[in-house]
């Protein structure tokens, strides 16, 4: 024991109370967490909603409550609304995280705003959400709001969504007002294909079943909106699922150890359990789960962990360990719904760095097929995707993804686009058809570009060509030596085969960066160096195993 | 061992780990959770997530080192993320001169023990010319000591990540703040354009001069980090502990007396058994009231707790909305 622990532990000698707490602690670590989303417009009560919930469950401080109470009345949406912009224009205009925890259950509230111009945050509360809240104004009835808010917890995979109509007071509490609206919102619900959904007549500011149950609606014997948030099943974590451990580091303190930190995006993992090694295929089995506390006997979603394999070649940030017997696509061209979040349109032909699990390459938007109406729930054509616009998607990679549908893994399914120059986030994509690259495919398209230097090996020239041009490369074959204006030629992306007549070594230079390092090759096998330039073509200059970072 | 520490955690590894399970205990805590982690081992893996995430991404990362509670709990979190190597990172302590002894004390003792490299910086002009929150109102001297010296520091280093153990339940406008914190390049937060942050999908991109602070204490609450502390037996700062320490008594508010220039009227200096929620400035930071000495019973105290954690912080109350305009200027 340290110093400073001893310490410790000299002021910790416990009594009763300590002890009392022990148990205390002990039921607080058994909570579940659970993470929803909320959407609302200005006039929804959507603050209101939350301030109550925060309230009624008594997870809210004196000095907060003091802080908005005017003339004796508490202003439940001034509770939770944060910064100065919104508090002026009295709306909610981003994601705000709130907590809370009840007897049963710890939460995680992602706040969002409701209005169309606000998409983007809407599908960022989502993206970690296990259920959704949408609210109805029991007046209105389904609006194009709720259409809106129920799509997009549709299409960012949320299995539950709770439907609160809200000021059932202005409605005399009325059963059939409540009918209706849950009639409708049943055929939404069916319409989206959102598995479970729950309808409760609520007043957000009189309370009326927020936390506890209403005296005044005793035609609804359902649970209140807190008592189905304590008790819908908690999101499935994919245990169950064959293991997915994208490599975040290699971490390598000293010569014996070589271990691949990461955190599980699916499955279990045991030591003995045999994995490939993504994307070279090599299969092997895990030798340890290493962790801080020691080494585990089994590892599960989504726990942080570092793994050592019995055959270690060859992986390196960006890549992925995966159960041998359920391995993820292996794809360079998918389609996906993407979110657009930025001013500049999504056009097709243009170019985006596209991170997906721990990797970042780049991406090309091959096609748009469509753009989703999220109120009209229809799809059309579209030229483009302008900011908050929803559509599909067809991409294309430099390197190759180790990916799974969304709706089968959020963790593997799920990437965003960088804007190249801005370096903002541009949109956020969900992977819905994947075309599955083959394993002997050679992944060298018009993205990617570089100088190879092959000495006097004609015959071998002539191989590599034949086999670019097949890919559908642009090559251009020459005796040039390596110069600034084959290094251009390359940039604009052309695939450039250097001949000479002596037998210097293989070298590939890769031009994606500011520099230009040339990698010599140990091979002088024709496959073999494509293998090579598939993956240093796409990977910039000066890379070690942990940088997947491409330079720009 | 005493009691506490045989408690079986499921998430600390003590020595006597196996024996507890063997006796069992630990071994039904596991069963219990066999289908899912507990909230606290979520956070866990999402943090280390993160914070591994930082280190592989950016070129030269620093962490923010307050020597608070949420220093500690995110110093335990880089030590198992990069286990068994080494925190690739140094610690920067801001330092206003204003911290009480203790904090320095335990600093000092506590990273050359775990064997991590520990930067100061200090705003040396302004304090040399004597800035105080006295003379200057805390508005200005945090402004001078806090903001620019931070700034400065991490300029003069070239970090272009700098973790931060901010909370999102710890304020208002922290509830907004993404995990990657975009920063210009006059280190500055724009609350109205903020990169969407979707699923544990971090963006890391940056131009010149520009960077990110990074929060991956989050999605923690107050009640999350001592119960962190208290599973890992993560060594605090005292002045979180109560005992007698004297105070000047004014109101509600207990006043730590460390520095010359905080003097009470006669009869204002008291000795009172009270304990710090939150360590700052000594002149800024007011102290509670509390027979809380142990982490236990802190945590106790916590669960009945009626105020915000902030609410001893004079700083935050000079003006409305102050803490976003602080952030809005560099502040963490």
């Amino acid at each position: 024991m340290t110093q400073l622990n001893e310490n410790a532990a000299a002021v910790l000698e416990p009594d009763e109370t300590d002890l009392r707490i022990e148990e205390r602690l002990a039921e607080e670590r058994a909570k579940g967490l659970l993470r929803f989303s909320t959407a609302g417009s200005v006039d929804d009560g959507k603050s209101t909603l939350i301030g109550r919930l925060l309230y009624d469950s008594r997870n809210v401080y004196d000095d907060h409550v003091r802080a908005v109470t005017h003339n004796a009345e508490i202003d439940f949406a001034q509770l939770t609304d944060g910064l100065r912009a919104e508090r002026e224009q009295g709306i909610t205009i981003d994601v705000a995280y709130r907590f809370f925890s009840t007897a049963k259950r710890k939460f995680i509230i992602a706040d969002t705003p409701g209005h169309e111009q606000y998409t983007r945050n809407m599908a960022t509360g989502a993206s970690t959400a296990d259920v959704a809240i949408v609210l109805v104004d029991a007046r209105k009835g389904i609006l194009d709001q709720t259409r809106r808010h129920a799509c997009i917890a549709a299409l960012l995979g949320i299995p539950v969504v709770l439907a609160a109509i809200n000021k059932m007071d202005l409605v005399g509490f009325s059963e059939e007002v409540f009918a209706e609206h849950s009639r409708a919102l049943a055929a939404l619900a069916k319409q989206l294909e959102i598995p479970d959904l729950h309808v409760v007549p609520v007043s957000a500011l009189d309370g009326d079943n927020v936390v506890h149950r209403s005296e005044r609606m005793p035609w609804y014997t359902g649970p209140s909106l807190l008592e189905l948030l304590e008790t819908v099943p908690l999101a499935i974590e994919r245990s169950h699922a064959g293991l997915r451990l994208a490599v975040q580091r290699v971490l390598r303190p000293h010569q014996d150890f070589r271990g691949f930190a990461g955190q599980i995006n699916a499955g279990t993992v045991r030591p003995g359990d045999e994995v490939v090694a993504l994307p070279s295929g090599v299969r092997t089995r895990v030798r340890t789960i290493t962790t801080w506390e020691g080494n585990l006997d089994v590892a599960r979603v989504p726990q942080s962990v570092v793994l050592t394999l019995e055959d270690e070649r060859d992986l390196s940030r960006g890549d992925m360990i995966a159960a041998a017997d359920a391995q993820p696509h292996r794809t360079r061209r998918f389609t996906a719904t993407v979110v657009w979040m930025q001013n500049k349109p999504l056009r097709a032909g243009a170019t985006y760095l596209l991170k997906h699990t721990t990797q970042t390459v780049r991406a090309h938007v091959v096609a748009i097929h469509s753009r989703m109406n999220v109120e009209r729930l229809e799809k059309s054509e579209a030229e483009q995707l302008e900011l908050n616009d929803i559509g599909e998607v067809t991409l294309e990679t430099t390197r190759p993804l180790m990916a799974d549908l969304y709706r089968e893994n959020r963790a593997t399914g799920s990437l965003i686009l960088i804007n190249v120059e801005t370096h903002a986030t541009a949109g956020a994509g969900m992977i819905r058809e994947i075309a599955d690259a083959t394993e002997g495919e050679l992944y060298v398209s018009h993205a990617t570009h570089g100088v190879l230097a092959v000495g006097n090996r004609a015959e071998l020239a002539s191989q590599l060509e034949t086999l670019l041009l097949e890919a559908g490369a642009l090559v251009l074959r020459t005796r040039a030596s390596l110069s600034p204006a084959l290094i251009a030629h390359a940039r604009l992306g052309a695939f450039i085969l250097v001949e000479s007549d002596e037998q210097l070594p293989i070298t590939l230079t890769p031009v994606h960066g500011a520099g230009v390092k040339p990698y010599e090759l140990a091979t002088e096998d024709a496959d073999e160096i494509l293998e090579a330039i598939q993956r240093l073509g796409a990977i910039p200059e000066g890379e070690d195993e942990n940088d997947d970072g491409l330079g720009i | 061992m005493t009691a506490i520490a045989s408690e079986p955690t499921g998430l600390a590894k003590t020595a006597d780990t196996a024996q507890i399970e063997r006796s069992g205990v630990l071994a039904r805590d596991r069963v219990a959770t066999e289908e899912r982690l507990n909230h606290i081992q979520l956070l866990e893996a999402e943090s280390i997530h993160i914070i591994r995430e930082v280190v592989s991404e950016f070129q030269k990362p620093v962490m923010l080192y307050s020597i608070g509670k949420d220093s500690s709990v995110m110093l335990r979190l880089a030590q198992k993320a990069f286990y068994p190597a080494p925190i690739p990172f140094p610690l920067l302590h801001v330092d206003t001169g204003f911290k009480f002894r203790e904090m320095i004390d335990f600093r000092d003792r506590y990273t050359a023990e775990l064997g991590v490299k520990l930067l100061v910086w200090r705003n040396e002009e302004a304090i040399a010319n004597g800035a105080n929150p006295v003379q200057l109102g805390t508005q200005r001297c945090c402004g001078l000591l806090k903001t620019q010296a931070l700034l400065d520091g991490l300029r003069a280093h070239g970090f272009d990540a700098a973790f931060g153990g901010a909370r999102r339940d710890e304020e208002k406008s922290r509830a907004k703040e993404r995990i990657f914190s975009f920063r210009d390049s006059a280190g500055q937060w724009d609350p109205k354009n903020q990169r969407p942050e979707l699923w544990n999908l971090f963006n890391s991109r940056i131009g010149p001069g520009e960077s990110i602070r990074v929060f991956p204490l989050s999605n923690w609450t107050e009640l999350d980090i001592w119960h962190y502390i208290h599973l890992e037996k993560i060594p605090i700062v005292p002045l979180y502990l109560a005992k007698e320490r004297k105070m000047l008594v004014r109101a509600d508010s207990l006043i730590p007396v460390e520095q010359p220039f905080v003097k009470g009227l006669p009869g204002e200096e008291q000795w009172v058994k009270c304990r710090l929620r939150s360590l700052g400035c000594s002149p800024c930071t007011g102290a509670i009231r509390s027979d809380a000495d142990t982490v236990p019973k802190i945590i106790a105290e916590l669960v009945e707790m009626r105020n915000s954690e902030r609410a001893n912080r004079i700083i935050d109350h000079d003006q409305d909305g102050s803490m976003e305009l602080k952030k809005r200027e560099g502040y963490f």
